[in-house]
């Protein structure tokens, strides 16, 4: 895709947008529509249009598979953590009011901001090495297969 | 029979009827069409009419979305959507393309193999490489 | 959106197929929003019509492009669709009315889920009080399923198992 110049710019305007996208929905879903899923889901999509636009081999050098891989564990590790942690400070298992004591209601929305990140996190994961494994395997198209 | 079939009825149950059209099409698909990416197409729509029938049960006449205004202040008046169902689907959702992606890996694994995604083909190279096993086996 | 689900079914190229089922997804997404479940319908907009056609269309470049014709009878297939669907349509009948007040599932753990969370978790929107909190250990079943997935995947198709650090970069100069 290297002769697609309007492609190229508006992909490049594109992908920061969509990240910041992500980040608002992930950081503001408990207040509007949103939460972990879905940021996930379009953070990865920004990686994605970049591997699509600009050659895979670049959004790899971006993000490249092992840290892709260490992250999606990484998510499912700050979620059970969580529950880990309650559990460790005398509440039971995911019990939000163990981060927060004094202040229950508060304990609770921290917790449910953290446990949103760790499936953020995973799902991202997950959704670019999936994209990766796909991707890395396709034979090389040329624009007018399309 | 005959009190039941009358227009409100009808009008309140042609939703769950759509999506039981819906839910055949996919089913149908699964069946009846040999090619492997054509029944993960035919699953994943028939994947969606169960959403639908999920979030239909959860609207409630007149309700809105169910998030609250700012600093709580609820009106009591307001009639919220049922939330349950949209959580159970929410995560449905993502679970349900994570599983696709495995189906689509699994295809492409088997065109390495067989060569074909046509499942009537794959079944008779299965029958080949079966008899010929058994030949040998025979011969042994 | 039936249209659609139909016109799946006749197509024959698996391009069209997989453009058909992005459509799809949008429309139900839309249906999501008028059914007021914003939430779903972000998710399903993003899910199904952004990556899931993504990663169809990859599947078709490792594979072919159109369907095979076959002779096959589809005769018992279509009965068997048609039975299930006469037996649906008989359990809809005991249904309530779409979006009455009075529906079980209106009645005993929606509006309590409504009301508590103000008091518990004072977090507005609703959903994500419940896919976080009430049901915590849920979604951290979710993400393990997604996070099984994901494992999958990669243990099928990207040779994972074989590939060392050091081989990688010639690993994508010529891997086919």
């Amino acid at each position: 895709m290297r002769h697609h110049l309007i492609l190229r710019v508006v992909t490049k305007l594109l992908v920061g947008t969509i990240f910041l996208f992500a980040l608002y929905v992930q950081f503001h879903g408990d207040y509007s529509p949103g939460g972990g899923f879905q940021a996930g889901v379009i953070m990865a999509v920004g990686f994605i249009i970049y591997g699509l636009v600009f050659t895979l081999k670049k959004a790899k050098k971006v993000f490249p598979p092992w840290l892709v891989h260490k992250i999606i564990a990484l998510g499912v590790l700050v979620y059970a953590g969580t529950g880990v942690y309650s559990l460790m400070t005398g509440y039971t298992f995911l019990d939000y009011a163990a981060i927060d004591p004094h202040h229950p209601v508060h304990g609770q929305h921290l917790g449910i901001l953290i446990v949103e990140l760790g499936v953020g996190i995973t799902v991202t994961g997950v959704m670019v090495a999936i994209y990766y494994a796909f991707a890395a395997r396709a034979p090389s198209l040329s624009d007018e297969d399309w | 029979m005959g009190e039941l079939m009358t227009s409100e009825f009808i009008l309140g149950h042609l939703n769950y009827w759509f999506v039981i059209i819906l839910m055949m099409t996919g089913l149908y698909i699964v069946i009846a069409k040999g090619n492997l990416v054509k029944k993960i197409v035919g699953l994943n729509i028939f994947q969606t009419s169960v959403f639908m029938l999920y979030i239909s049960i959860g609207k409630v006449d007149g309700g809105t979305a169910p998030i609250f205004p700012l600093k709580m202040k609820i009106d009591p008046d307001v009639l919220y959507s049922n939330p349950l169902p949209h959580v159970l689907i929410l995560t449905a959702i993502v679970v349900g393309i994570a599983t696709t992606s495995l189906g689509l890996a699994l295809i492409v694994r088997i065109r390495e193999v067989y060569h074909t995604i046509e499942e009537q083909e794959i079944f008779d190279k299965e029958q080949e490489i079966a008899r010929t096993e058994l030949k040998e086996g025979g011969v042994l | 959106m039936v249209v659609t689900a139909i016109s799946v079914v006749r197509a024959r190229s698996l391009f069209a197929i997989v453009t058909l089922s992005g459509v799809f997804s949008l429309l139900s997404a839309l249906l999501f929003i008028r059914l007021d479940a914003v939430d779903v319908a972000f998710t399903e907009a993003a899910v199904g019509a952004g990556i899931s056609t993504v990663l169809m269309l990859g599947t078709l470049a490792l594979t072919s492009r159109s369907e095979r014709s076959d002779k096959r009878p589809q005769i018992i297939p279509l009965l068997a669709v048609v039975a299930t669907g006469a037996l649906l349509f008989y359990a809809t009948l005991d249904m309530p009315n779409f979006g009455s007040l009075d529906a079980p599932a209106q009645t005993h753990l929606g509006p309590d889920f409504l009301e508590r969370i103000p008091g518990d978790i004072d977090v507005p929107n609703a959903v994500t009080a419940i896919l976080a909190s009430y049901r915590g250990f849920d979604t951290l079943g979710e993400v393990a399923v997604v996070f099984t997935a994901g494992i999958g995947v990669l243990m099928l198709i990207s040779r994972l198992a074989l590939r060392r650090p050091e081989d990688e970069e010639d690993d994508q100069e010529g891997s086919t």
